[in-house]
This record gives structure tokens, C-alpha cells and sequence, in this order.
């Protein structure tokens, strides 16, 4: 009996594959459907490319310089209290 | 990662902090304070609106400095008072704005598939539910279109339009590296709805790459 995942069950699963919350045997059924689906192996490849990229999306590093000084004028009443 | 264990330098900042040392308040606000407006721009649109939500979370730590027991780092203490300021922000904008609510749980239950049927083949083919046609490779060389600022852009504008619990949540986890436990407890969302959620992030961040990428190659 033939209980693979096919190739659609295998786009809605593969977030799932990567966080490791698939349960055994559907951890085994999704590799077994990777070791013969070429398609399959380029999609998994391209979302853990996508979780690669995505992590390096550029992050303000630095407050805006008014709001830090807020935050300071904020800190010396609070002391005062 | 937020980290869960407190750094052994952090006491001695404590201790300053609550003695009211104004250094040690601005090297922690030099620290965190750039991380903690990500979070609340990720909840809540206006920046105007995260300043405010910033200040607030300062305000709340300061006054919560003597509960602050140490078990959690000071750095998920705070991310975690901005992000439940934030929260409650952005529900109150949610509740005057028509269409939008921040029921998270709601969306997540809303049925979308990763991609559109018609990449798979029909019941009636001679393959059901296999690819219509592989997705292409994407060129991994190093001065590919992949590594570009452009790209970079592309995602963050993808995910800047994407449905409040979608972005919120690949905003915590694959921006700036939460755990999924952090993100389901900050968030008060289940493991299961919160996977969901990002995974049609992530569908759609791919897809986006896939048209920029495909359309890229000569």
C-alpha cells in the first residue's frame, strides 16, 4: 500500500518537517517522498533559502535619537518618584 | 534566540539600575532599545504609535525592576513587556479598524493552501497531486540576484503585506530569531496555529522569491 505523501501534502507539511514537529512516521513518509521526487527537493531547498534570507532582512539598529532621549528624560522622573 | 538564562554581568546591572545609576540605564536602552521597537513595529503599523509602545515598556520596567526575579534574561524580560504593550495596542487599533480584528487564532484557521491548485496536476491526470512542472532551481552562486539588497527589500515588503498574525509571527521567528515557544507565549497562540500562521509566511515570502528569481533568469 502506497501511503506517501504526495507532492501538494508535501508544500503544506514541509513547515512542519523543518521546526521538527512532524511525528515519526510522517517524518519517514516525507523523506521517502524526497528520495525520489526531484520537485520536492528543490521546494524544501528553496523555503530553507527563503528562512536564510529572510533571517537576514536588514534591522534598525538604533533608536531614533528623540525617542532615546525621551526614554533618558523618562529614566531621571522615575528616580525622582 | 532571546536567550533564557540571565548573564552573571546583568546582576551587577541590576543593581545599578535600581539605584538609580543613569549609565547603566543608557547602556541598557543602547542595548535593547533598537530591538524593542522592532517588536512593537512588528504589532502595531505607525511608528508613531511604537514609540509610544516603547516608552510605555520602559516606563513598565522600571517600575517592575524590583519584581524582576532574574529567572527569565533581561533581554526576554523586556522583549516580552514591549511585545505585550504592543499587543494590546494593537488590538485596540484592530477593534476601530472595519476588516482587520488580530484574532489570531481565527486566522490561522482560515483554509489557504501554500500554493495555487493549478501547480498541481488534477484528479482527472495522470498524476493526481503531483507538479504540474518542477519548481525551478534558484542559482545559488555567490553573486547571484540571491545575496543582492534587493532581494532583501523584496522580502521585507512581502512581509509588510501580509495578514496581521502571518507577519506578526514571521516577524518574531525568522526576522529576529524567537523559539516558537517564546513566540506562542507572547502571542498566546497554540503550537499548532502558530505553525500554521508561519507557514503561509513562509509560503508566500517563497513564492515571492520565485517570481523575482524566475523572472531574473535570462
Amino acid at each position: 500500500m502506497n501511503d506517501d505523501f504526495s507532492c501538494q501534502e508535501m508544500v503544506e507539511v514541509v513547515t512542519n518537517y523543518l521546526d521538527d514537529a512532524l511525528p515519526p512516521d510522517e517524518r519517514q513518509r516525507f523523506e521517502r517522498h524526497l528520495s525520489y521526487c526531484a520537485g520536492c527537493g528543490t521546494y524544501v531547498n528553496q523555503m530553507r533559502e527563503t528562512i536564510r534570507q529572510t533571517s537576514m532582512v536588514p534591522r534598525e539598529e538604533s533608536l531614533p535619537p528623540t525617542l532615546r532621549e525621551e526614554i533618558v528624560a523618562q529614566f531621571r522622573n522615575w528616580k525622582r518618584d | 534566540m532571546l536567550g533564557s538564562e540571565p548573564l552573571s554581568s546583568e546582576t551587577a546591572l541590576l543593581a545599578a539600575l535600581r539605584s538609580g545609576d543613569e549609565d547603566a540605564f543608557c547602556a541598557l536602552v543602547d542595548t535593547y532599545g533598537a530591538a524593542m521597537r522592532r517588536v512593537a513595529l512588528t504589532f502595531v503599523r505607525s511608528s508613531a504609535v511604537a514609540d509610544e509602545v516603547v516608552q510605555e515598556a520602559w516606563l513598565g520596567a522600571l517600575r517592575g525592576l524590583d519584581r524582576f526575579e532574574g529567572r527569565s534574561a533581561l533581554k526576554t524580560w523586556l522583549l516580552r513587556i514591549v511585545a505585550n504593550i504592543a499587543r494590546t495596542h494593537a488590538v485596540r487599533e484592530a477593534r476601530s479598524a472595519p476588516f482587520s480584528s488580530l484574532d489570531l487564532a481565527r486566522e490561522s484557521a482560515e483554509h489557504e493552501p501554500a500554493l495555487p491548485t493549478d501547480r498541481f496536476q488534477g484528479p482527472d491526470e495522470r498524476h493526481p497531486c503531483r507538479w504540474v512542472s518542477f519548481p525551478m532551481p534558484w542559482s545559488a552562486e555567490p553573486d547571484s540576484a540571491l545575496l543582492s539588497a534587493e532581494t532583501r527589500k523584496l522580502i521585507a515588503d512581502t512581509i509588510a503585506g501580509l495578514p496581521d498574525g502571518q507577519r506578526i509571527v514571521i516577524s518574531l521567528r525568522d526576522v529576529e530569531g524567537w523559539d516558537y515557544a517564546e513566540v506562542c507565549s507572547v502571542l498566546e497562540l497554540s503550537e499548532t496555529n502558530q505553525r500554521v500562521l508561519l507557514h503561509r509566511a513562509r509560503s508566500k515570502v517563497r513564492a515571492a522569491l520565485e517570481r523575482y528569481l524566475t523572472a531574473e533568469s535570462p
